[in-house]
């Protein structure tokens, strides 16, 4: 039988170049709060969207740069996206 | 002024982008390629099956010297439930010749062999450049703008993908709704290639691509896919971004159980992921065409909304190889006046291409794929009739029409018939 990989192995296997200190999204915490569905937290595929204590986290590292947590999200101004800067962010080897 | 004027820049070299690079310095142009990735491909990812008509037309014999994984010679789409798969198979010399070939790929290395043909044409390719905004005069484009830097052209043309914030940013297009856009999550799983050919049945160099519908999303809109590579599957999962909106599990939970699925799991046994990707694929179709042209600009690709997704088939790239062409074909005879009006032409080309033409013919499946019996009710009712048609137990066995009906009026009679009604009709 397969082991089963958590999503932080599956980010383990790519290649990034991580723009330290420059965070290429950005989220308004203050704007989470009063989000019911939070839909970020299931529908991000690297699982960047995170709840502690009913309070919204999120970490840059390891983006995939698809774009789906900036169309999901149901709240104007929630989420600042752009791509990382040139050079940075992920970088597949295979796609 | 400043001194770097360019006849045409183009932002983004994927296919849409390299493909008019290709052509625009092929024909004199002095063009201008911007990549935000350190290579062309480097951000990019896809399903991974390149349908090779329009790029034949273009280079001809291209197959001979492009990276292309394998010449697919066998389709399989398979109904899931969780614990059953239905199949349809078809393995056929026919389906890899006479121009309908179509090839598994793998996009790093595609899109750098594109954009150095676009490159050896003449183009310049800049790699690891982030086009900020563009460059605006008068409400005309006039050029792009990269950190402190400001390039001029005659034209630019938005290759920048599916997100294409810079079309959003002058007001060419809105952004996208959740029922427009879905995610696809993706593993490369190595395999030599003798396990690959024993496994899914085939030459050497020829490849598979399976679909799947039903438990792998359970049962949410999307499908499962999986395409064979020269030494690797790429195997993923694409979900409509509306109907993700309230689940138990994440996206890469659900590629897990998927890859764990007793239909699945066979098939990649022994392989070892290399690589976790995620990318949007536009899916609204005809319906969500933004304004194409404006005064010095076109918008190519994905960043258009060129993608066709029946479920069974998914084709961007050859759409977007064509599109770049067209709006090459409309710069160039547009003899360096670059308005609105010059570049309508641009539409017109796509009009008198399988572009627009394949995009309409398909334009109602969006909407019948909303019908979530599809990923649902179906894979269960035909996993259920095939399975009681092969079971023997020693029971008495019923008449053939009984066992057929027992499973569709579960759904309801009327239903079936008017969805599969719907569903020729929407074809
Ligand atoms: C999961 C999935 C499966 C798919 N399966 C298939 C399939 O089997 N067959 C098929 O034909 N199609 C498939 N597609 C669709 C296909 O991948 C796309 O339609 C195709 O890649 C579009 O090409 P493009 O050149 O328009 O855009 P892209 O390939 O996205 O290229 C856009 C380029 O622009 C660059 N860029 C973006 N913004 C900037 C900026 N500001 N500055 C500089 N550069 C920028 C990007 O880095 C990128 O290189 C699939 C897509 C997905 C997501
Ligand atoms: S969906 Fe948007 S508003 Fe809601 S929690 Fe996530 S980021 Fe915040
Ligand atoms: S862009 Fe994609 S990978 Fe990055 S945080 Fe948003 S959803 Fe997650």
């Amino acid at each position: 039988m397969m082991k089963r990989m958590g999503v932080e192995e599956k980010l383990g296997l790519n290649k990034f170049l991580l723009d330290e200190g420059n965070p290429h999204i950005k989220i308004n915490k203050e704007i989470c709060r009063a989000c019911t569905g939070k839909p970020c937290l299931v529908a991000c595929p690297a699982s960047l969207y995170t709840l502690k204590e009913e309070e919204i986290g999120f970490d840059y590292a390891g983006c995939l740069e698809c774009g789906t947590c900036r169309i999901i999200c149901p709240k104007p101004g929630a989420i600042d996206w752009s791509y990382p800067r040139g050079t940075f962010g992920v970088a597949y080897r295979y796609g | 002024m400043s001194e770097d004027r360019f006849d045409v820049i183009i932002v983004g070299a994927g296919p849409a982008g390299s493909t008019a690079a290709y052509i625009l310095a092929g024909a004199g142009k002095e063009v201008l390629l911007i990549e935000r990735g350190d290579e062309p491909g480097a951000k990019n990812m896809t399903g991974g099956r390149l349908y090779g008509h329009s790029l034949e037309k273009i280079i001809p014999g291209f197959a001979q010297e492009a990276p292309l994984e394998r010449r697919i010679v066998k389709e399989t789409v398979s109904f899931l439930t969780s614990d059953t798969s239905v199949s349809f198979d078809l393995q056929s010399e026919l389906l890899g010749s006479g121009g309908k070939e179509s090839y598994s790929v793998l996009r790093a290395e595609f899109d750098c062999w594109l954009a150095k043909k676009a490159e050896k044409a003449g183009a310049i390719l800049v790699t690891g450049i982030r086009v900020d905004d563009l460059f605006m005069e008068e409400g005309r484009v006039k050029g792009v703008i990269a950190g402190e830097d400001i390039m001029e052209a005659g034209v630019v043309i938005l290759a920048d993908g599916v997100n294409s914030l810079l079309a959003q940013k002058i007001g060419m297009k809105q952004e996208l709704k959740p029922h427009q856009a879905a995610v696809g999550a993706k593993e490369i799983i190595e395999l030599p290639g003798e396990v690959i050919e024993d496994r899914f049945n085939l030459h050497e160099g020829e490849g598979a691509a399976r679909l799947f519908v039903g438990d792998c999303t359970k049962g949410r809109i999307g499908g499962g896919f999986l395409y064979t590579n020269k030494k690797s599957i790429s195997l993923g999962l694409v979900f409509t971004l509306s109907d993700l909106q309230s689940w138990e599990k994440t996206v890469p939970e659900m590629v897990e159980d998927f890859k764990h699925h007793p239909a699945v799991s066979p098939l990649i046994k022994g392989g070892r992921t290399l690589e976790y990707s995620a990318h949007l694929v536009p899916e609204a179709g005809y319906s969500m065409i933004p304004k194409l042209y404006g005064d010095g600009v076109v918008v190519v690709g994905d960043a258009a909304g060129f993608v066709i997704n029946i479920g069974y088939m998914v084709r961007g790239m050859d759409l977007a190889i064509a599109s770049g062409e067209a709006a090459a074909k409309a710069i160039i005879s547009a003899h360096d006046v670059y308005t609105t009006q010059a570049l309508s032409r641009y539409r017109k080309l796509l009009e008198e291409s399988f572009v627009i033409r394949d995009l309409k013919q398909y334009s109602k499946f969006p909407a019948f794929l909303n019908n979530k019996r599809i990923f649902n009710e179906y894979p269960q009712l035909i996993a259920e009739l095939m399975t009681d048609f092969f079971s023997v137990d020693g029971s008495p066995v019923p008449p053939m029409m009984k066992r057929i009906l027992k499973p569709v009026k579960k759904v309801g009679l009327m239903k079936v018939a008017s969805d599969v009604w719907k569903g020729v009709r929407a074809l």
